[in-house]
């Protein structure tokens, strides 16, 4: 019920971002979502993208570091308070989540959101969305947006 | 039967009589250089020592040093002490600051530095069956000659590969099936990178030992090139100026470097009174060549950092050892006070699970000190989660307040973004200069 997400390490100096989606460009890789946290020094970058192993793999060969990450996307109506009865959810059950991003498409009807939770909470998520009619993302589905 | 020692005699003799034959050799030596070095003869007329006043190796603290300045204001030949008719080879030392130094040696001195490696080649389990991989540079350095020199004398295949063009390095260890490897450890680390990203199962190479030196290095260093390139790794130790590498040089116990004190008389001196100090404290390392012909240095001050044991190795060898090079006198980092040296730095990142690529930079805000340790990131500890590499952070800079007391701030940076040496690598970037 998961899709992949990279995770890539960028030092905070400038060129480095470009660098790396330069490098995705000419390997023809697709950018579904991007989102990116940043420390002082440096900052991870984590993207959706078409093909993550290709991703990866091409980065790699760059000599950057990088991970694959399982995160949940799911699907909710694009209203006031959509997102914030999701996120109620999770924290009264006591997920924890470590970080959340949205992404876009072409439907006007639903926001699309990236939640990365703990290792553990991983299946108490699942539950949640499953119980409460939470359209969950499948790598499938992606595609198609 | 396999050769355990190279000169056995010599190699085991009793400390007695390895004193016996310094004090002999030195007395040789000290006449020799009165007659045929002015600058020895005056410095010795200064400190109003003669000749017949050294007796024995016990005066030989009435002798005055010699440093690297002595040995540039001489450039290039007033220290040689036989006619140049009777110098066969000369090389220098690196000239990255100021003047560089010209060292001669004679036929008989060039048979005794392939002596000198032979023993450490043996001491690593080389014998005529050998491949000796030889990746230290060949020219005006001393880098890669008296391996390939003691190569010869025991009468193993020596290939002068050179510094440079790692990939070829690892095409070579793998088509010529070198099993012994001569370099310094950072580019031994840079062969070890190459062999893997090249997809190359070390353990089905034939390599089995590696002789490294001509920059310090640490244990954690040992265990990561030991690991990644499944050989054992030996320690062998020298100056252009004292004869090149193999002065000293580990056994299979790995327990300190056995100087060959045949050739060479070891002290430790406190750095700053220039005493005598015991076996077991640190001190700077100086040397007196007893057997050298065309370029004896008398009381050399290496400034580099260690200390010597005379206990009797378990490998049967009774010559002194002496402990890996802690640290250079000019390269200590005063930094709020505290002396640091770059290889305590290295240790803490290799306790770490970090690959030893690590820059230091110092710099001067507000009249205070400040230390940046830059590290590459690990994909081993890479995460997803911006807390989780922060942590990495904390914990490293703990480690490094524990050790040294003082707070560094540790910056994680791409992979691949310190540069790569090939030679003696800089670790150090002090730019408190640029504002004095
Ligand atoms: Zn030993």
């Amino acid at each position: 019920m998961t899709i992949k997400q990279l995770s890539i390490f960028v030092e905070n100096k400038s060129g480095s971002l470009a660098r790396i989606i330069d490098i995705l460009a000419a390997n023809e890789i697709d950018l579904r979502a991007l989102s990116i946290s940043e420390t002082q020094d440096f900052g991870i970058l984590r993207l959706i993208v078409n093909d993550t192993f290709k991703a990866a793999q091409v980065l790699r060969n760059e000599n950057c570091v990088v991970s694959i990450t399982d995160v949940y996307a799911i699907a909710v109506p694009d209203q006031p308070g959509g997102l914030a009865k999701v996120l109620r959810l999770l924290a009264d059950a006591q997920v924890s989540v470590e970080y959340t991003y949205a992404f876009i498409s072409n439907n006007r009807d639903y926001a699309y959101i990236a939640i990365r939770t703990a290792e553990k909470d991983v299946q108490t998520a699942k539950n949640i969305f499953m119980t409460n009619g939470t359209k969950v993302i499948s790598e499938d589905d992606l595609l198609n947006l | 039967m396999k050769k355990k020692y190279w000169q056995e005699e010599i190699e085991t003799a009793s400390l007695e009589a390895i004193s016996a034959l310094q004090s002999e050799r030195l007395v040789a030596t000290v006449k020799r250089v009165y007659e045929n070095v002015p600058m020895y003869r005056q410095r010795m007329d200064e400190a109003g020592v003669k000749p017949e006043d050294i007796k024995s190796i016990k005066d030989i603290t009435k002798l005055p040093f010699t440093t690297k300045q002595d040995l540039r204001d001489t450039y290039p030949y007033g220290m040689f002490a036989v006619p140049m008719n009777e110098v066969v080879e000369l090389h220098a030392s690196s000239g990255t600051t100021g003047k560089q130094v010209v060292v001669g040696y004679t036929k008989n001195d060039l048979h005794v530095w392939g002596e000198i490696c032979a023993r450490a080649l043996v001491a690593a389990g080389g014998d005529e069956n050998d491949f000796v991989h030889v990746s230290y540079g060949y020219g005006l350095f001393t880098g890669g000659f008296g391996v390939h020199y003691g190569a010869e004398q025991i009468g193993a295949t020596a290939i002068p590969v050179s510094a440079g063009q790692t990939k070829r390095q690892v095409t070579i260890l793998e088509d010529f099936g070198s099993t012994i490897l001569c370099c310094t450890p950072s580019y031994a680390m840079t062969i070890a990178e190459a062999v893997e990203q090249a997809g190359i199962d070390a353990s089905k190479l034939p390599l089995k030992a590696g002789i490294f030196g001509a920059e310090p290095w640490t244990e954690e260093m040992r265990e990561y090139i030991e690991d990644k390139l499944k050989i054992k790794a030996y320690d062998i130790y020298g100056l252009t100026e004292v004869m090149g590498p193999g002065v000293s040089f580990t056994c299979e116990h790995q327990c300190g470097m056995h100087v060959n004190e045949d050739h060479f008389i070891i002290e430790v001196l406190d750095p700053e009174t220039f005493e005598p100090v015991a076996d077991g404290t640190i001190g700077e390392i100086v040397f007196t060549c007893i057997t050298k012909e065309a370029f004896p240095v008398i009381r050399y001050r290496t400034k580099d950092l260690g200390y010597i044991t005379h206990e009797k190795c378990k490998c049967g060898r009774t010559f002194a050892r002496m402990s890996k090079i802690l640290g250079r006198t000019d390269d200590m980092l005063i930094i709020r006070g505290v002396n640091v040296f770059p290889s305590q730095i290295e240790t803490v990142l290799l306790e770490q699970g970090y690959a030893p690529n690590y820059l230091l930079i110092v710099d001067r805000v507000n009249n205070s000190d400040t230390l940046e340790v830059q590290v590459e990131v690990a994909a081993e500890i890479f995460s997803d989660i911006t807390s989780a590499l922060t942590s990495y952070e904390k914990k490293l800079q703990l480690a490094i307040r524990e050790l040294l007391g003082i707070q560094a701030k540790v910056t994680l940076v791409a992979p691949n973004s310190i540069p790569r040496f090939e030679g003696k690598a800089k670790r150090v970037i002090d730019n408190r200069k640029l504002h004095d």
